[in-house]
């Protein structure tokens, strides 16, 4: 089938997940997502939105509207390279650049982050390395991104590798913080307290039906 | 007045002519700086987008044992962008939202650590331009850097979303900073917008020209250097030259280095104690001489 016979798709209202858009407004500063009037003004500023399935702007029409599938889906979010362009010039102050790490979030939890993608390859490589070490090692990073994603691009990087190694620029030793026990304590007990605030925010719930009832 | 210096990853790594040149043009101008002991990663953009509380766990580590080491209410400089936008913005959801404060403050108590909100983030410019001032800067240039035409380049995070020592639009810390080395520097309307950062690493077809077009209004403009204040953006600016050449068919050889390599320069810092050696495409300088000087 070509492709422009797939086109358009069809979503209907009653496929809609009408908890997303509050879910995700549930972040830090989140409920300034419903002030947006989708001026365009995020996406005429994003040096990456030709680059995107959906424009900024539209993500958040379509976070507003409930369509969660596509959102977290998208490839979007994951070109979002942090410049804040967007979150500076936004007429109504929306954290645009945040909101785009906050769908990363859930793309992730939800288990739909692109699984080859690079970005989110690079993003979970980070993360496992900073939580084991406490520091990242560049260009064992980069190593392990490659091998993950593409291993024939280590030769197409070789001599830039072997420049950078002649310059004193390249070393495989891993860095490491001298207290790891620290780092463990202090991530474990992030998600301890996450997990007591979900807990928390259950029973408040569960109160609310109850008394309700 | 003793600065507190966080390094981060990078001016270790592949970037640590930036961390030699911060050290030594420091010295140079009698500015006082000592490392965080055993500081951990910022967690960077990544962190943010696999889960944002942790990332502000662990600058809010970094932000703990600055209180503990330093004087009462120490300074923290973050050369690198990455971690000066990670370090300030974990200030400031500390101070906006009390639900991050708190999650943050029992985390930290888990790990034998507290934060008593007394810590001040700040950019090496800002110190420069703020602190010590371009006056007294200039008194103690050596070598000024005459004839050498420099784009400056700020990059995103230094000034977005915070922007709490220069313009967001339109940042000139580093410009005027350039012109009291003796340097000229060209009008450049790019010097906020995005080099790609991390997606030249991921998405070479994505990253290669976002960069391509800084570098090629830099030279449209008579630039004879690039300057610029993070190590991410040196990195994607110098390194990929190659690959932007072959892309765009075109030979492309443009000197990108770190501003305090230039303040270095212009201090009589040897060249070798500023990283001059790491670059892989040699600064050229037409020195007072009329004769050309390079370094690499």
């Amino acid at each position: 089938m070509n492709e422009w016979q797939s086109w358009p798709r069809f979503r209907y209202e009653a496929e809609l997940d009408l908890k997303f858009p509050e879910e995700v407004a549930s972040m830090p500063g989140g409920r300034a997502l419903f002030a947006c009037i989708q001026c365009g003004t995020c996406s005429g500023t994003c040096p990456l939105a030709t680059y995107m399935d959906y424009s900024p702007r539209k993500i958040i029409a379509m976070t507003r509207a409930g369509f969660k599938e596509e959102v977290l889906h998208s490839f979007t979010i994951w070109l979002c390279a942090s410049c804040y362009a967007c979150a500076v010039e936004c007429p109504r102050k929306i954290k645009i650049t945040d909101f785009m790490a906050e769908l990363k979030q859930r793309a992730i939890q939800e288990g739909v982050d692109p699984k080859r993608f690079p970005v989110a390859v690079l993003a979970r490589e980070f993360f496992e390395a900073v939580r084991k070490r406490g520091r990242s090692t560049e260009s064992r990073l980069v190593l392990r991104l490659y091998a993950k994603t593409n291993p024939l691009k280590i030769l197409s990087q070789a001599r830039l590798g072997l420049r950078l190694l002649r310059a004193g620029r390249f070393s495989l030793r891993a860095e490491s913080v001298k207290d790891r026990q620290q780092i463990d304590q202090l991530l474990r007990a992030v998600d301890a307290a996450k997990a007591t605030a979900f807990v928390d925010k259950l029973a408040r719930e569960v109160r609310r039906e109850v008394a309700r009832a | 007045m003793k600065y507190l210096y966080y390094p981060g990853c990078s001016l270790k790594g592949t970037n640590r002519a930036y961390e030699e040149s911060v050290l030594a043009s420091f010295k140079a101008l009698n500015i006082e700086i000592e490392e965080l002991e055993d500081w951990n990663c910022c967690g960077a953009t990544a962190y943010m987008s696999i889960d944002e509380m942790k990332s502000f766990a662990l600058a809010a580590r970094n932000l703990a044992l600055a209180e503990r080491q330093g004087p009462d209410s120490p300074t923290l400089m973050a050369p690198c962008s990455g971690c000066y936008l990670v370090l300030s913005k974990t200030q400031h959801y500390l101070e906006e939202y009390s639900e991050v404060s708190r999650t943050i403050d029992s985390a930290l108590q888990a790990a034998r650590l507290s934060y008593a909100r007394k810590v001040q983030v700040r950019h090496p410019l800002d110190i420069l331009i703020n602190e010590i001032g371009l006056q007294s800067i200039a008194q103690k240039v050596r070598q000024p850097l005459k004839g050498l035409k420099v784009a400056c380049y700020y990059g995103c995070q230094i000034v977005r979303p915070y922007a709490a020592f220069d313009d967001q639009v339109n940042p000139t810390t580093m410009d005027r900073l350039m012109r009291a080395l003796g340097a000229e520097t060209v009008e450049w309307p790019l010097k906020t917008r995005c080099c790609g950062g991390s997606l030249m690493g991921t998405l070479p077809e994505v990253g290669v020209p976002l960069s391509y077009i800084l570098l090629k209004e830099a030279l449209k403009r008579g630039a004879d250097v690039v300057a610029t204040a993070c190590p991410l953006c040196q990195f994607n600016l110098e390194c990929y030259q190659d690959k932007m050449s072959k892309r765009f068919k075109e030979h492309l050889e443009l000197p990108v280095v770190y501003f305090t390599q230039l303040l270095g320069l212009a201090l009589e810092v040897p060249e070798r104690q500023l990283g001059l050696h790491r670059l892989l495409i040699p600064l050229t300088l037409p020195t007072a001489r009329g004769g050309a000087r390079a370094y690499a």
